[in-house]
């Protein structure tokens, strides 16, 4: 049924975890268009027929200057209507919060778009142009900015979409269920080059993904994929490896040369900021009082936009590094966070002097 | 002797004959001759039939635009154009079809035409006020399109930073240009809001009032109420490009979605600037043709109100992916949908007149038919996109492309036509080929649905709009669609061609061919320059069917 | 006396003034709302860089925002007197009224003048101009462009409605305006309230609100 509906709506293969419900609401929605539509035409198109002037003037007692339907039953149309709305959006809303909101441990990568490329940056070093290398059965959480205008970054197998804005980062996710090569095309119109802004997304095998990400020779897993089913990519396939380093010792340099050391200690002492020692995946104050926790998301955001959720009891010291640092630096250095989580964090942080009262 | 030199002898033969009444005055058409009798004129409605030129000029131009269009996406790959020409050109096709055509079709023409008479007044409250708005409209459209030609904007019609403000194309003019057209709709609005006000025949309160001029009313107030704020953002964004203001620039701190929120303000409430007056025609056809009054006069006039109201608070639908919070993506199509129960309402009351009725079928009627099917559909399919995870799929592809044509050309362009074949006795004094027209409703209607339904199946294969090129594997649904809009423009050519016919060799009519119950059917044929011989004093409301036809909506004690 | 003519479409002269003074507060009402889209943007900005603003705000003078409120309002009042005078038949007054009114308006647009200057010496100027070194800051350059992009609309209106003010004066002094001919006076004196409105919105927003 689901491949029958699918097929006949010409919607692409149901390639992500989320793909198959999305559907299903997909056919309810359209399917209860089609017959409202429907509905109204054959009752229109019957009245235009059974009440037409010939037949009437034959049959005077047809005709009802006054005949209105009785208000139970626009009362029904009306109620009805109203309940099918309020079904579509309570499934809709809660499939939007799944679409938004990627799982615990989501492999980040980062993506800069810019006319018309798509360019990624992973974990550790490796970067490549216009194809997107993702471990299938793995969530994967892309956090997407733009260099100039705003691009849209859609997979149309996986059913996401997503505008990668100029100055901003915004965040889509998504699980790819088998192994296989996915096209991406950019949505959202870009100039002369945007019907060329197209991408691959090549799922590879878990195993096959670490080694790859590794630096282990990439041609033997993409051989075994199914033939390439899409147009070749405006810029085909580059992929540049960097040389094999370790992220985390990146990420160390890129803190150095940025000065971010001047302000965060690394082994826990209190300093101007807070310590980067056990900040990973900790709870942090807000200065909103709110709470929020130190994942890749929240860190990448206090580096590029530092006033939108101060650590509650630290001045609102820090510059933002908004293009001032390339993605794939911020990516090595949320590696070297994330390699100090085990660092003991010394005494706690200063008191909070604004509140004036005791820790 | 020709009857004028009897009557000039008449006269001379002294007071023996002053009591004969005074030669009936002409009709509007005759009232005055020559190009500047036309220029100058304060008529309403010969000011109505100039736009009425000029906008159906622009329907054909921007129609010649999609036909480049479509014939560029025959083929995956270059067809007959490159890729900067294809942007400027679905840009456009945008703006000329939106700014130009569709805002102000049906208030500036048939609005224009028949609200003073259905108000049982002279002309509308600001006479000269409504020609200047004709003029303002030529200039801005003269701007708007000499730069777009010279120029070329390359934007696409939403102009959304920062691609509008760092584009090489000449964006300020054409920005300029859209800013003229707003205070031309601006200028209609207000004589509207006054006229019905203050113009009103004796005897007409509010809910006496044809429900066309509700649909107007309401479709005046919402460009009031949004004309400034598009102005005023599409004026930053042409300003940006003359100054650097970076209002909208994230390089200065500024921020692009805003403008989308500003814009989209305005676009979303501006969408049902153009379905509104289409439901005012088709209120009129369907009772008209089914000799009974509104199945609900109320409900009409009411969600008219209701559209203009929460037609406001929708606009986010139109950002889903561009990052916005999970809760205003929840307001913001819960909001929709909700705007669509008005629309339904309406719906479901034309339908219901239908009932126990006593319908004519022609082809404005065949034109309403359409109209229930697409519009609905359209409208659906509209709800669909609100949904906010379908959304996620849908935004910016061919499904959303036919989203609106569906409303927009099955709407309200068969709303226009069947419109232009309902009041064309009363414009012209003579009716149109009727064969020929029900040939071509048909006609368009099936060339529509080829031009469209491809198009929707498109948008779920995941085919992006403004995509000059495409992957192979979309090919043959946008042949099919291709060959649908030829079929739509020859359909609609042959309509155009069949009205322009009918106006030298159609057969006279009377001044009431329908048998309507309507105020502007109770003058002449064709009207004279001031509507009414006599000021009318209504006795009746507009949709009275159980009254005999004979009875007179104007009280004889009055005169 | 009355050298007024009644349009033949209105039935008589109240109706025709009634036409008119709909229109043009209708007319009003969109202009506020032009200056709407602006204000949005500013309360946008704002809450996206609450201290950028503060501190830009602070650094306006104060002292010359407020003189301009006084001499609007001041002015403003005048005008209303002027439409009194118009009503009581004392045309020659409302004439030397007007023309308080309008030097109000010239002496607001010199201050106004001398404002900007402070600003460009200091090196601010909107958007991609901005050049100060003292006062730096995303938001403030945001809230200048802002600034200028709004009393710029503003002083423009300003222009206008002394235009309107002129045409006004020269009619009243000529007597034109008698006793039943006063609703075109009065649809002037309402643009010239507006002007004055829109700046009792402006001045808090670019001058007060930054503590
Ligand atoms: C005249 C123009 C017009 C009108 C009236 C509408 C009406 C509506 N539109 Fe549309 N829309 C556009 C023109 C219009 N739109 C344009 C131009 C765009 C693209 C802009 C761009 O990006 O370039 C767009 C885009 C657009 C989007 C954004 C899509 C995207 O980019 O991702 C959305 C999303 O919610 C939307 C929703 C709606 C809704 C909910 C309505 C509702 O008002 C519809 C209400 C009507 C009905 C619902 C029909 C009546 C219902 C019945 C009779 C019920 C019968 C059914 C049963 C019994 C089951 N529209
Ligand atoms: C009122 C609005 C309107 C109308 C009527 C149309 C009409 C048509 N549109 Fe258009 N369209 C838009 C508004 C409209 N469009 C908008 C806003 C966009 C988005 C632009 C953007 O992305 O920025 C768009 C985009 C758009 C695209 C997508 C381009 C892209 O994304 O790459 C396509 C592609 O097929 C298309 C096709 C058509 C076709 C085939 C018609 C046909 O229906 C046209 C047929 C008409 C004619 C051929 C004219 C013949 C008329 C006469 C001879 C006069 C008859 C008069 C009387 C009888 C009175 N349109
Ligand atoms: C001038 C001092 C200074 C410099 C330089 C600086 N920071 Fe900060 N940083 C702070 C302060 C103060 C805070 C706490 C207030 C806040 O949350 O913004 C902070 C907070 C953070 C946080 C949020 C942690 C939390 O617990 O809320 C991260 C992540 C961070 N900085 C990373 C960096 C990186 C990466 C760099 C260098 C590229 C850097 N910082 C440079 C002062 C600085
Ligand atoms: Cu990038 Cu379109
Ligand atoms: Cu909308």
């Amino acid at each position: 049924m689901n491949e029958l509906l699918r097929r006949l709506l010409f919607l692409p293969p149901q390639a992500s975890t989320l793909a198959r419900d999305i559907d299903g609401l997909h056919y309810f929605v359209i399917i209860s268009t089609m017959l409202g539509a429907l509905l109204v035409t054959v009752v229109g198109g019957w009245f235009l027929i059974r009440y037409r002037r010939a037949y009437v003037d034959a049959h005077p007692d047809e005709y009802d200057v006054q005949a209105r339907p009785p208000l139970w039953m626009k009362i029904a149309a009306v109620g009805s209507l109203f309940l099918l709305f309020v079904i579509w959006w309570s499934i809709g809303i809660r499939q939007y919060l799944e679409l938004r909101v990627a799982p615990e441990g989501a492999l980040e990568i980062y993506v800069t778009a810019k006319q018309w490329m798509w360019k990624f940056a992973y974990p550790g070093a490796a970067r490549t142009i216009s194809v997107l290398y993702v471990p299938a059965g793995r969530p994967v959480k892309l956090i997407l900015t733009s260099r100039d205008v705003i691009h849209s970054f859609y997979v149309p197998d996986f059913r996401i979409k997503q505008d990668a804005i100029p100055g901003r980062y915004t965040t889509e996710w998504f699980e790819a269920r088998s192994p296989g090569v996915y096209e991406v095309l950019c949505t959202e119109y870009c100039g002369t080059g945007h019907s060329m802004m197209r991408g691959r997304v090549v799922a590879l095998d878990p195993g096959d993904f670490d080694r790859w990400l590794g630096g282990a020779d990439l041609e033997t897993p993409l051989a075994e994929l199914p033939p390439q089913q899409y147009d070749p990519p405006w810029v085909v396939g580059q992929t540049a490896r960097a040389p094999e380093v370790d992220p985390v010792v990146i990420g160390e340099r890129v803190a150095e040369t940025q000065g971010c050391v001047r302000c965060h200690s690394i082994d826990g002492t209190p300093h101007i900021g807070p310590t980067w020692a056990g900040l990973w995946g900790s709870v942090v104050p807000l200065a909103s009082g709110d709470t929020v926790i130190a994942d890749g998301a929240y860190l990448t955001e206090s580096i590029m936009d530092p006033m939108a959720k101060l650590h509650r009891g630290f001045p609102p010291l820090m510059p933002s590094y908004l293009g001032k640092i390339r993605p794939a630096e911020v990516a090595a250095i949320l590696a070297f966070i994330q390699s100090l989580r085990d660092v003991e964090a010394q005494p706690a942080p200063p008191p909070a002097t604004r509140d004036g009262g005791a820790p | 002797m020709t009857e004028q030199s009897r009557h000039r002898e008449d006269i001379e033969a002294g007071d023996l004959f002053a009591d004969v009444p005074p030669p009936p005055p002409p009709d509007y058409l005759r009232d005055g001759r020559g190009i500047r009798s036309w220029l100058l004129t304060t008529d309403h409605k010969r000011i109505a039939l100039m736009f009425y030129a000029v906008i159906v000029a622009m329907l054909a131009l921007g129609g010649i635009f999609a036909l480049l269009l479509r014939t560029e996406l025959l083929t995956p790959d270059q067809t007959i154009m490159t890729a900067p020409v294809y942007n400027r050109m679905f840009t456009l096709h945008g703006v000329t079809m939106v700014f130009l055509f569709m805002i102000p079709s049906i208030p500036a023409t048939f609005g224009n035409f028949v609200l003073p008479i259905m108000l049982g007044a002279k002309d509308l409250a600001f006479p000269r006020l409504n020609l200047a708005s004709f003029y303002v409209y030529l200039l801005g459209t003269g701007v708007t399109l000499a730069a777009m030609v010279w120029g070329g904007v390359d934007t696409g019609w939403t102009f959304y930073p920062p691609y509008s403000t760092s584009t090489e194309s000449s964006v300020f003019p054409v920005v300029v240009g859209i800013f003229i057209v707003g205070v031309s709709s601006m200028m209609t609005a207000i004589n509207f809001i006054v006229t019905t006000h203050t113009l009103r025949a004796k005897g007409m309160n509010w809910f006496r009032l044809p429900l066309f001029v509700w649909a107007m009313y309401a479709t005046s107030v919402i460009i009031l109420l949004a004309t400034p704020v598009i102005g005023l953002s599409l004026g930053l964004v042409g300003a940006d490009r003359l100054y650097h203001f970076g209002i909208f620039d994230a390089r200065f701190g500024g921020d692009p979605v805003l403008f989308q929120h500003l814009f989209w303000f305005y676009s979303h409430p501006a969408v049902y600037i153009m379905i509104l007056p289409a439901m005012g025609v088709i209120s009129e056809l369907v009772s008209t043709f089914s000799r009974k009054p509104p199945s609900s006069y109320d409900a009409i006039a009411m969600s008219s109100l209701g559209i203009a109201f929460v037609g406001f608070f929708g606009w986010g639908h139109h950002m889903f992916v561009a990052g916005m919070s999970e809760l205003d993506a929840g307001i913001f199509g819960g909001l929709s949908m909700f705007v669509a129960i008005f629309s339904a309402i309406k719906v479901f009351t034309w339908t219901a007149t239908l009932y126990r009725g006593r319908v004519a079928f022609n082809t404005p009627m065949l034109y309403f038919f359409w109209f229930l099917f697409l519009f609905t559909f359209g409208g659906m399919t509209g709800v669909a996109v609100a949904t906010q995870s379908l959304d996620v799929h849908w935004h910016d592809t061919y499904f959303v492309v036919a989203h609106f044509h569906f409303i927009m050309v099955g709407g309200t362009i068969t709303a226009f036509l069947g419109a232009a074949h309902y009041w064309f006795p009363k414009m012209f004094g003579r009716l149109y080929s009727e064969r020929m027209g029900l040939l071509t409703s048909v006609s368009v209607f099936f060339g529509f649905l080829f031009t469209f339904v491809p198009q929707f199946l498109l948008g779920n294969a995941g085919m992006p709009r403004r995509y000059y090129s495409y992957p192979a594997r979309f090919q043959w649904l946008n042949v099919v669609s291709t060959g649908g809009a030829y079929l739509l423009a020859g359909a609609l050519l042959l309509t155009l061609i069949n009205l322009l016919c009918a106006l030298k060799w159609g057969r006279r009519a009377g001044p009431n061919p329908w048998g309507s119950h309507g105020y502007e059917w109770m003058t002449r044929a064709i009207p004279i320059k001031h509507n009414f011989e006599t000021p009318p004093v209504i006795t009746r409301g507009p949709y009275d069917y159980h009254l005999p036809e004979e009875m007179p909506h104007v009280d004889p004690q009055a005169r | 006396m009355s050298t007024r003519r009644l349009a033949e479409q209105f039935e008589d002269l109240a109706k025709q003034d009634h036409a008119a003074r709909l229109a043009m507060w209708i007319f009003l009402a969109s202009e506020i709302l032009l200056f709407a889209a602006l204000f949005a943007l500013y309360t946008s900005y704002r809450a996206m860089y609450p201290d950028e603003f503060a501190r830009a705000a602070a650094h306006n003078n104060l002292a010359i925002g407020t003189i301009n409120t006084f001499i609007l309002i001041t002015s403003s009042a005048t005008v209303a007197l002027a439409l009194w005078a118009v009503r009581g038949g004392l045309q020659r007054l409302a004439g030397w009224l007007l023309i308080f009114s309008i030097g109000c308006g010239l002496l607001f647009l010199v201050l106004k003048g001398v404002e900007y200057g402070q600003h460009f010496r200091a090196g601010i100027y909107p958007g991609a101009g901005y050049r100060s070194a003292e006062l730096t800051g995303q938001g403030v350059v945001l809230f200048f462009t802002l600034y200028f992009l709004i009393t710029g609309l503003h002083a423009f209106h300003v222009v206008v409605g002394l235009a309107v003010l002129c045409w006004m004066t020269a009619g009243s002094l000529r007597g034109r305006f008698g006793p039943d001919e006063h609703v075109r006076f009065e649809l002037g004196t309402l643009y010239w309230h507006l002007v004055d409105i829109v700046w009792i919105f402006v001045w808090p927003l670019l001058y007060l609100l930054h503590r």
